[in-house]
Order: C-alpha cells, then sequence, then structure tokens
C-alpha cells in the first residue's frame, strides 16, 4: 500500500545540530506506524540521497528513536552556517522534500 | 533533600514568559530559577561582531522578574551564554542592563561573573600540542585561522558554576556556556545525580518546547529526585507527554541516545519516558558517561568582509525561463568591467521562486513560479567595493538582453528606491573544535562583583 510520510507524521522539521550539521526529525503519528515504516527500511541513505541530491558521504546518521517514535536523518550542510552562499541560517526550512515522500508499506 | 526544583523562565533570555507562568513557578518554591541566553543558530554574526541577537528591553524585562524573584527568596538566579554567544562584550552588555536593574528597584548583592573568552595563544598552543580536534564536519585548524579569529570562546560545563555558587553569588552570570549547565549545575550542587541533572537541564532550556502546543516563551518547572528527574508545565493549556518530552531530546542533535557536552556523554540507551499526570512527564535511567581527557568546545568567529545587497523581483515569464543565462551573462560584464581593478569579491543571486531556500538542496530543478525574488549580494573586502560591485550588477541585470526579449525598458521590478542596501560586516565560524583542557574551572575567570552598593 502505498502512503504519503506527511499522512503518518505529525511532526517533520528540520534544524541546524551545530553549524556544520543539518539534522532532519520525523515523528510519527503512533508506534505501530512508526514500527511498520522502521520494518520496511525505505528511510535509508539511497532514499536521502535522491532527495536531497547529496551523496552517501554527506550523511552523517540516520537514527530510529523509539521513545519519541522518531527517525533522525542528520546530514553535512553543504556550506557551514553563515558562509557566503548561506539561504538559510538556521537549517530551518529543509524539510520540505520529505513532505512529498511516499512509503510502500 | 528529596527533591530539587528548578524553574526555567523561557527558551531563551529576552524570549518572554507570560507573568502568570512565572507566578505559578515561584508557588511551587524553586531552589533555583535559571535561564539559557545563547545560541548558534542565528550565525556567525553575533558572536563576530560582539552583538546580542536579543533586544536589551525585551532581556531587561525577563530578567526584572527574575533577579527580583531571585533575590526576595535567597535562591541563585543563573544566567548562561550572556548576550547570545557568550564573549566578553555579551557579557559586559548584560553585565550593564543587570546594574540598571538593581538601581530601579534599589537591589544590592553579589554577582559571579564568569568569563568564557579563550586567548588566541592558549589556542595556538593547544594546536601545537596536538589538544585540539575538528567537532564533526568542521575543518582541520590552522594556527592562521586562528589569528585571523576575532573572538573566541570555550562552551564551559557545570563546574564554574558551582564554584560561583559555592562563593556566594547571588545571581550568576556566564559567558559561554553548555545550555544544560545552568540548571544542572545547582541540582548537582544540591548533590543529585549528574547525568540526571544535565539530561534534565537539556530539557529544561529550550523551556516549554519540551509542551504541547510547544512554546518558546513560556516557563516550565523541573524537579529531580534521587534516580528521576520530572517536568510540568506551568501554563494550564499545555501538557508535557512522553513524546513531547522524549521528542525534545531530538531537537537540534545529530543522535538522541549518545549526547555530548563538556567532559563526557550522556548515555540514553537506558532511558525511560513516563507519562506521571495528565501533563507532567517522568524520567529515569539517563546515564552521564565521562570522558577519558577532558574536552571543552570552541567557538570562533572571522571577518570576512562587508556585505551590499539589491532586492528586486521578476515577472516577465520570458526572463525567468532564461534566468539561469542571464546570470550567468551577468557575471561575465562584472567580472569583465572590473578585470583591470583585481578587486576580490563574492557576487551572489538569490532566486526565491526557484532554489532560493534550499540552494543545492533543492530537489526541484525547474521553478513553476510565475514570480522570482531576486536578492542580489556583493561581499568584498570594503563596503565601498561591494556597493560597486552590487550596484554593477543590479544595473547590468536590469538592462541586460536576451533571447526572446520583448521588455527592452528593464528586466526587474525594485520594491524600493535606493534598490541597494548595506548589510555592513560579513562574519564567518572559523572554529568549531575541542581543546583538552587540564581542569573544567582553568580556562574560565569568575570576578564576584557587589552589585548596587552605594548606588
Amino acid at each position: 500500500m502505498k502512503i504519503n510520510l506527511i499522512d503518518v507524521a505529525n511532526v517533520i522539521r528540520s534544524k541546524n545540530s551545530g553549524p556544520y550539521e543539518l539534522t532532519l526529525d520525523i515523528m510519527f503519528n503512533n508506534r505501530e506506524i512508526f514500527e511498520e515504516v522502521c520494518a520496511s527500511k525505505q528511510i535509508n541513505e539511497a532514499k536521502v540521497c535522491d532527495l536531497y541530491q547529496i551523496n552517501p558521504e554527506d550523511i552523517v546518521n540516520i537514527v530510529e528513536f523509539i521513545p519519541a517514535n522518531a527517525i533522525k536523518i542528520t546530514i553535512k550542510r553543504p556550506i557551514c552556517s553563515g558562509d557566503i552562499g548561506e539561504t538559510d541560517v538556521y537549517g530551518a526550512q529543509q524539510h520540505a522534500p520529505l513532505l512529498n515522500l511516499k512509503l510502500d508499506l | 533533600m528529596e527533591e530539587y526544583k528548578i524553574l526555567s523562565a523561557t527558551a531563551i533570555l529576552g524570549y518572554g514568559f507570560p507573568r502568570k507562568s512565572f507566578e505559578e513557578g515561584l508557588k511551587r518554591n524553586p531552589h533555583a530559577i535559571a535561564v539559557d541566553a545563547g545560541s548558534t543558530d542565528p550565525g556567525p554574526y553575533y558572536l563576530g561582531a560582539g552583538i546580542s541577537f536579543t533586544d536589551k528591553e525585551a532581556v531587561k524585562r525577563d530578567l526584572e522578574f527574575m533577579i527580583s524573584a531571585g533575590l526576595e527568596r535567597n535562591i541563585p538566579v543563573i544566567i548562561g551564554t550572556a548576550g547570545g554567544s557568550g564573549a566578553k562584550p555579551h557579557v559586559d552588555w548584560c553585565r550593564k542592563i543587570i546594574e540598571e536593574i538593581a538601581q530601579e528597584y534599589n537591589q544590592s548583592y553579589w554577582l559571579a561573573i564568569i568569563y568564557s573568552d579563550f586567548d588566541k595563544q592558549t589556542v595556538v598552543d593547544g594546536l601545537r600540542t596536538g589538544r585540539i580536534s575538528p567537532l564533526g564536519p568542521a575543518p582541520e585548524l590552522t594556527a592562521e585561522i586562528i589569528q585571523n579569529a576575532t573572538r573566541i570562546v570555550g562552551q564551559m560545563g557545570y563546574e564554574p558554576f558551582i564554584k560561583a555558587i559555592e562563593g556566594g553569588a547571588q545571581v550568576i552570570l556566564a559567558g559561554r556556556a553548555y545550555d544544560p549547565a545552568v540548571f544542572a549545575a545547582p541540582a548537582i550542587h544540591a548533590g543529585f545525580d549528574r547525568g540526571l541533572a544535565i539530561h534534565l537541564g537539556k530539557i529544561l532550556e529550550c523551556a516549554s518546547i519540551c509542551a504541547v502546543p510547544g512554546s518558546g516563551s513560556d516557563c516550565i518547572m523541573g524537579y529531580i529526585g534521587k534516580d528521576y528527574f520530572r517536568v510540568e508545565p506551568l501554563n494550564p493549556i499545555r501538557k508535557c507527554t512522553t513524546i513531547s518530552v522524549s521528542a525534545h531530546t531530538l531537537y537540534e542533535k545529530t543522535n538522541p541516545y549518545f549526547l555530548p557536552g563538556p567532559g563526557g556523554h550522556l548515555d540514553l540507551t537506558q532511558t525511560e519516558f513516563i507519562q506521571e499526570t495528565e501533563n507532567s512527564v517522568r524520567v529515569r535511567g539517563t546515564r552521564y558517561i565521562p570522558a577519558e581527557k577532558f574536552t571543552i568546545k570552541l567557538e570562533g568567529a572571522t571577518l570576512i568582509g562587508f556585505r551590499t545587497v539589491s532586492i528586486a523581483g521578476a515577472r516577465d515569464p520570458v526572463m525567468i525561463s532564461h534566468i539561469d543565462r542571464i546570470i550567468e551573462g551577468v557575471r561575465e560584464r562584472v567580472s569583465d568591467n572590473f578585470a583591470d581593478k583585481q578587486l576580490k569579491y563574492d557576487l551572489n543571486f538569490i532566486l526565491y521562486g526557484k532554489n532560493g531556500v534550499m540552494g543545492k538542496l533543492e530537489p526541484v530543478k525547474q521553478t513553476q513560479s510565475h514570480e522570482l525574488g531576486i536578492v542580489i549580494e556583493a561581499v568584498s573586502d570594503s563596503q565601498e567595493h561591494s556597493d560597486t560591485i552590487c550596484a554593477f550588477a543590479r544595473s547590468t541585470m536590469l538592462h541586460f538582453g536576451y533571447e526572446g526579449r520583448r521588455a527592452t525598458a528593464g528586466n526587474l521590478a525594485f520594491p524600493y528606491s535606493p534598490s541597494d542596501f548595506h548589510a555592513g560586516e560579513v562574519y564567518a565560524f572559523s572554529i568549531y573544535h575541542l581543546i583538552e583542557v587540564d581542569s573544567p574551572l582553568l580556562p574560565f575567570t569568575t570576578e564576584f562583583v557587589r552589585i548596587g552598593e552605594g548606588g
């Protein structure tokens, strides 16, 4: 069954984790759907690389955090926060591609 | 003591809180009132320029409540990362506000001021003796980078705060501090577990962001006992839930099970979040694992130039379809026109409606917008040179001829006259590294100052 991530996750956000990293949090509506998504392994390196046009070495980690029903993705920022060429100093608007993500469960 | 109680006033000093929530907190008889005042999120400018990203009147308003309540109840009031970045100018800025309040409210007390500035020689020596390592993806440090830094601060742990409490300070004003330290220090001093105290501090430092609905401008209450801590909102519209509190552990962190700080890390692999009442959450199991070597995080910023920006819009569909080629053409004209002057500059075009928000990370390659917002940005070694580049790029873009062009009178819509603005000094983060120290106290100097005497 195809589902939209936006329909099963009530928090999808991005923020700096220090000036060199960007971290994306996906918090699922409940434990069942969280476990189902984790088991499906569909939020993985390849998917993140595809969504953000980056290489696997730009991914710092992808962590499943059980207490918050959350999957956390941390990637290297293309540039250090505030360097010349910056578009989002706080990194607060980099989550948007996740809102269009579809999963096959 | 069975349980130690800490009132967290607001997410960042100056972000405010409802008077009612603060009074609710006081009714619970806190043993300390604390606030974190800083963040690197607003970018390198504030550390470099020595300016606060929060407003003076707003900071003063929050401190009036906190200091008055602390003195009245004889409990410590603790402020971390004063002025947003915690370097000497930020700390001194906040100290002035505190002195103003003391005068207006006729207060007299002992203030401890803890400075966190690192001198360049100390950092250079650290580099030479192999005591410095980059944090995450930060580049390797060089002596030249250190010498070029405008300012360097080190992030203190809870130890200097404990020393200030033991010294009899009623208000503690600290430079750059690990965010949880202001909350953890009084609890650790009272004999409670380090791991739980620091984890509690991590949640309290953003105040009501850990509740639903979340807020960065509302108080929250923390309680710590022998083998647990609890968090409770003070505004009846909010609830702390196991999800909202555990979710906050994720916030702005790379790995929520492993949270590094000065001298060690928190291990959350055994942590349990339990719904205690309808609106409060109990946490247990978090452990503090001391590191073999005590390290302090250094942050430094350096001046890299001066910025001028021009803001414009485009609505012409033919122009929008050629935008990449137009920008390429403008760049070439600017470069060619000043080739003899040997100006060093960066010229950027931020295109809202195309990839203005995500830049390189943007997966949508073809804009579907009927209009574009355009920011032309020039950074050079002087404001005059940036003005020159920005103005020339702007006028060139305004009249640039492109294939299929019908609108031969001008390509850009300017909302303002003048169209170009000085954005002033530009700083970059240049140091984001760990330095090994012999003692968690030594790099930080504490002064005890009698406030309000004879005022």
